[in-house]
């Protein structure tokens, strides 16, 4: 018998697992690149909407004469303009493309204005008179939720409750710990307006360009509103300005459609930073009551909680925001005993859906909460009460799901714990001060706290549904090198997508020319870039395809070199044989007939949840982190710095080191912005501070340096092992940072974004 | 209105502008310079900063009409021909771009910066770029990316 021969591969520069740069960064560096705002085209229009002032009236007529009449308009729109499905939505079509009868949220789109100059459309777009019936508007979810409350949809206003009765509903514990918590309204505030252009072909069809996080979904629901065969809509992916789920819901999809139809121009439409935060979804606020009930030494016995999150006035994501916040109610945790009821609940306020974490961010808040409360109740050290109950590969979740995969809950912990703290700030320096050169404190009542956290999430599309990507690899030779081209339909929204997609052929292929085609709907869904899957579903349909252009490729090699090689492998560039070493180069194999395949991947089926008992193997995989948070407190002005945060990970496999690390931080930033400056603040359903005078993300100011800490576990499911890294950081980051402010202030902190107010005692609750 | 202007070392004009129209407007939609970004149009973020007789501005604060006969310069200007500017250098190696929409703006900055200061501490660092809005990196990267940069020049 033979010895196997192990082959040595040929070093392959810009694969899978380095810091690849992005093939984007060149032409982003330079102002060269693309967005969906920069377009423009030869004799095109400027879209504008007309919102509704209020967020509840009845339409009683519209008037479009004096609009129309404006100089420099040239089409006016309703909802009798709008020839197919007159709504649309993600998962329930309840939102009008624009409202006949009711307005249900302030900022409703009505009518839309084309005109040859933006300004003429938006003073256009003011000019269309509609005459309202003002209602009452309905803005509290209990209230909503409760017995006789006025229906704001046909299907009442529940739009999704789920229920999880996990073990013994009875159980009783020793020690019980309740809580109230509150989670405020968070804009994902990314900063490429939305934007597009559409440009109809003359026939009947149109294009559009448009920044989005699904080309299909829109495409769908596009050719729907529109009264279009799918055939006759092209889009086309533009250069995305972040999403953080924001770009999930349509914008100005069907309305530059529809404008562009009926006035045989290009029109472009783009709104401006206000009209920005009415102009998409937003993060569900949340009301979560808890209660925890554990033995006298940690262990967890149960847990109990009512969590409500507030819909907005549309369903967009509720019903799968409203699933993961109750299916990771209890935190990577051992629960033997959970009774859970979530709820999404419709609403005037403006609608709420997707955005990073979806749903398990503002349950983190309330679990990590507790288990501080209840550590203190046990007066036992958190980090270990939290050690205690970690949940481990095996562990049964509150749905019945076994955690299949590397589930390093403890180790993340401990990792956290152990990394080295920061020195102390530097009272000589107010700049590394809470209130920095505002020159609040030199350092007098100044105090330190630390805090941890623990947070986990599904990976991809849970509860059944056929989660899928596809992508085309093409294998040619191109002046004498060979070149392989991938097409896929996923949205490069910043997060690194493309150049993922290049490394994955590289390796594959061994070929080091890599072209990734713009992502648009000539090729099958990629699925959304959301839910922290997109590397992992599109790099298994780039992975796939490139294992059967490869196996094509020996195949043709093999019947050209005949039978004397014995079995040949690819070796970068090369093709191989175990007894004469390199045969062929690719090249020479492919000469000028390409090789060309389009596959898909699809994940593990997934199973939905009993509506009963909220039972069922709901999810394909889960993703774990671990946060530190150290920050300084002004304890008389409630000002507050954060100091450090460091941070644990199981990412499974970093396929590009520097875009992971990329992730983890940019998540703890929008983290940090949800524990202490984000929310959008509702008055009687209207937003009183859409603009970024008033609505605070962090600068760099504000941002610490992150400790990260990326373990790769490999999920024996995934291509290449690799987890989805995005969501993880943005949910434990920020309940890791009220619990460093609890530390420093012993105040109960049980709303955020935390304010001054609160953490100098004027919130009414006592320390 | 008829402006007058030059940038990047070229003299360039725009008709009919209206009076309303700000500088960022005319540079993206009437002058073909669209990498000043258009994030927030309140002088908030600081992606559209650029270069207006030597001192850097937000473009959108900026009426057209004030910057007749003035000499701008735009991140499509920092650039010699293929090369990239070291600062741009900087940002792509230090991986400080992700979705990339404010990175003309910090790259104006962080290249203002140090035209002012050569080698800033990481707390001048984080003054001089408090203008500026990043939703994707957290800003370690860009921390890396201006540290990368004052390298390269001392």
């Amino acid at each position: 018998m033979r010895a196997p021969t192990i082959q040595k591969r040929t070093e392959q520069r810009g694969g899978v697992g380095e810091s690849v740069q992005r093939p984007d960064g060149v032409p982003k560096t330079k102002g060269e690149f693309a967005y969906s705002s920069d377009l423009w085209a030869e004799n095109m229009l400027w879209g504008a909407t007309t919102r509704s002032p209020h967020p509840r009236a009845r339409i009683v007529s519209i008037d479009t004469r004096e609009a129309l009449a404006t100089p420099r308009v040239r089409t006016v729109l309703t909802h009798e303009d709008v020839p197919g499905r007159k709504s649309y939505g993600m998962e329930v079509p309840d939102q009008p493309v624009l409202a006949w009868d009711d307005v249900r949220y302030q900022g409703e789109a009505v009518a839309l204005v084309a005109a040859d100059h933006p300004e003429a459309a938006r003073r256009a777009a003011g000019r269309v008179k509609i005459e309202y019936e003002v209602l009452e508007p309905l803005v509290d979810p209990e209230t909503a939720l409760a017995d006789g409350a006025p229906a704001l949809h046909p299907s009442g206003n529940v739009i999704r409750h789920i229920r999880i009765r996990h073990g013994d509903q009875e159980a009783s514990a020793e020690v019980v710990v309740k809580g109230d918590y509150q989670v405020g309204m968070q804009d994902q505030a990314f900063l490429g307006p939305e934007s597009g252009l559409a440009i109809p072909d003359g026939e009947g069809g149109i294009d559009l360009y448009v920044s989005t996080q699904w080309l299909h979904i829109d495409l769908d629901q596009l050719a729907a509103s529109l009264d279009l065969p799918p055939s006759k809509v092209r889009i086309t992916l533009a250069g995305v300005g972040g999403a953080f789920g924001a770009r999930e819901d349509l914008s100005i999809q069907i309305h530059c459609c529809l404008l562009a139809l009926e006035t045989g121009r290009p029109v472009k439409m783009m709104y401006g930073r206000e009209e920005s935060f009415f102009g998409h979804v937003h993060r569900h606020p949340a009301r979560l009551h808890y209660e925890h009930g554990a033995m006298r030494d940690g262990r967890l016995v149960y847990v109990k909680a009512r969590i409500v999150l507030d819909g907005g006035a549309y369903a967009s994501s509720s019903t799968a925001v409203c699933a993961n916040a109750a299916c990771f109610s209890c935190g990577p945790y051992n629960v033997p005993n959970a009774t859970i009821d979530a709820y999404a609940v419709y609403t005037d306020n403006p609608p709420c859906g997707a955005m990073r974490g979806f749903g398990a961010v503002q349950t983190c808040f309330a679990y990590e909460s507790q288990m501080d409360r209840l550590a203190k109740a046990l007066d036992i050290d958190p980090v270990e009460l939290r050690r205690l109950n970690a949940m481990d590969t095996g562990a049964t979740m509150i749905t019945g799901q076994e955690v299949e995969g590397p589930a390093p809950v403890a180790e993340l912990l401990k990792r956290v714990r152990n990394a080295p703290l920061p020195p102390d700030g530097d009272a000589m320096d107010i700049r590394t001060l809470p209130g920095g050169v505002s020159n609040t404190t030199h350092g007098e009542g100044v105090k330190r706290g630390v805090g941890y956290a623990l947070g986990f999430k599904n990976i991809g599309y849970s509860e059944g549904f056929d989660d899928f990507s596809t992508a085309r690899v093409r294998l040619s030779v191109v002046a004498g090198e060979p070149q392989v081209e991938v097409h896929s339909a996923a949205s490069e929204v910043g997060q690194g997508v493309v150049t993922v997609q290049m490394q994955i052929a590289r390796t594959e292929l061994g070929v080091q020319q890599v072209v990734v085609l713009p992502a648009d709907t000539s090729i099958g869904s990629s699925g959304s870039s959301s839910a922290s899957r997109q590397t992992w579903m599109t790099g298994g349909a780039v992975k796939n395809a490139c294992e059967a252009v490869r196996a094509r490729l020996l195949q043709r090699a093999a019947q050209r070199l005949g039978k004397r090689h014995g079995k040949l492998t690819l070796d970068g560039a090369n093709i191989v044989s175990a007894g004469s070493g390199s045969v062929a180069s690719i090249s020479d194999i492919v000469g000028d007939d390409p090789i060309e395949e389009t596959k898909e991947y699809h994940h593990r089926k997934t199973f939905p949840l009993d509506p009963r008992t909220g039972q069922g193997n709901a999810h394909v995989a889960f993703a774990f982190a671990a946060h530190r948070a150290v920050v300084d407190v002004d304890l008389d002005l409630g000002l507050v710095r954060v100091v450090e945060m460091a941070t644990a990970q199981d990412v499974g496999k970093a396929l590009n080191p520097q875009a992971v690390e990329g992730q983890i931080e940019g998540g703890i930033a929008q983290g940090l912005g949800l524990a202490l400056m984000e929310e959008i603040q509702i008055s009687q359903g209207r937003i009183l501070n859409p603009s970024f005078t008033d609505y605070l993300i962090p600068t760099i100011l504000d941002m610490p340096p992150v400790r990260a800490d990326v373990l790769e576990l490999g999920d024996p499911h995934a291509p290449y092992g690799l987890k989805g890294v995005g969501e993880p950081p943005t949910i434990s980051s920020t309940p890791a940072i009220v619990a460093a402010l609890r530390d420093a202030t012993g105040r109960p902190l049980t709303r955020v974004p935390v304010r001054p107010d609160d953490i100098v005692g004027l919130d009414g609750q006592s320390g | 209105m008829r402006i007058e202007l030059e940038i990047n070392g070229d003299t360039r004009s725009a008709d009919d502008v209206w009076e309303g129209e700000s500088l960022l407007f005319v540079l993206r939609e009437r002058l073909g310079f669209p990498g000043s970004k258009n994030a927030c149009e309140q002088g908030e973020c600081g992606s559209c900063s650029i270069y207006l007789d030597g001192n850097l501005v937000c473009a959108c604060l900026v009426l057209a009409g004030q910057a007749q006969g003035a000499r701008v310069t735009t991140v499509e200007g920092l650039a010699e021909d293929l090369d990239l500017h070291p600062v741009q250098e900087a940002y792509l190696k230090a991986g400080a771009v992700q979705c990339g929409f404010c990175t003309p703006g910090l790259i104006m900055a962080t290249h203002e910066l140090l035209e002012r200061k050569a080698q800033p501490s990481d707390a001048e660092i984080r003054e001089a770029l408090a203008g500026n809005l990043c939703r994707c990196t957290g800003y370690e990267k860009i921390l890396d990316a201006v540290r990368l940069a004052a390298k390269a020049r001392a």
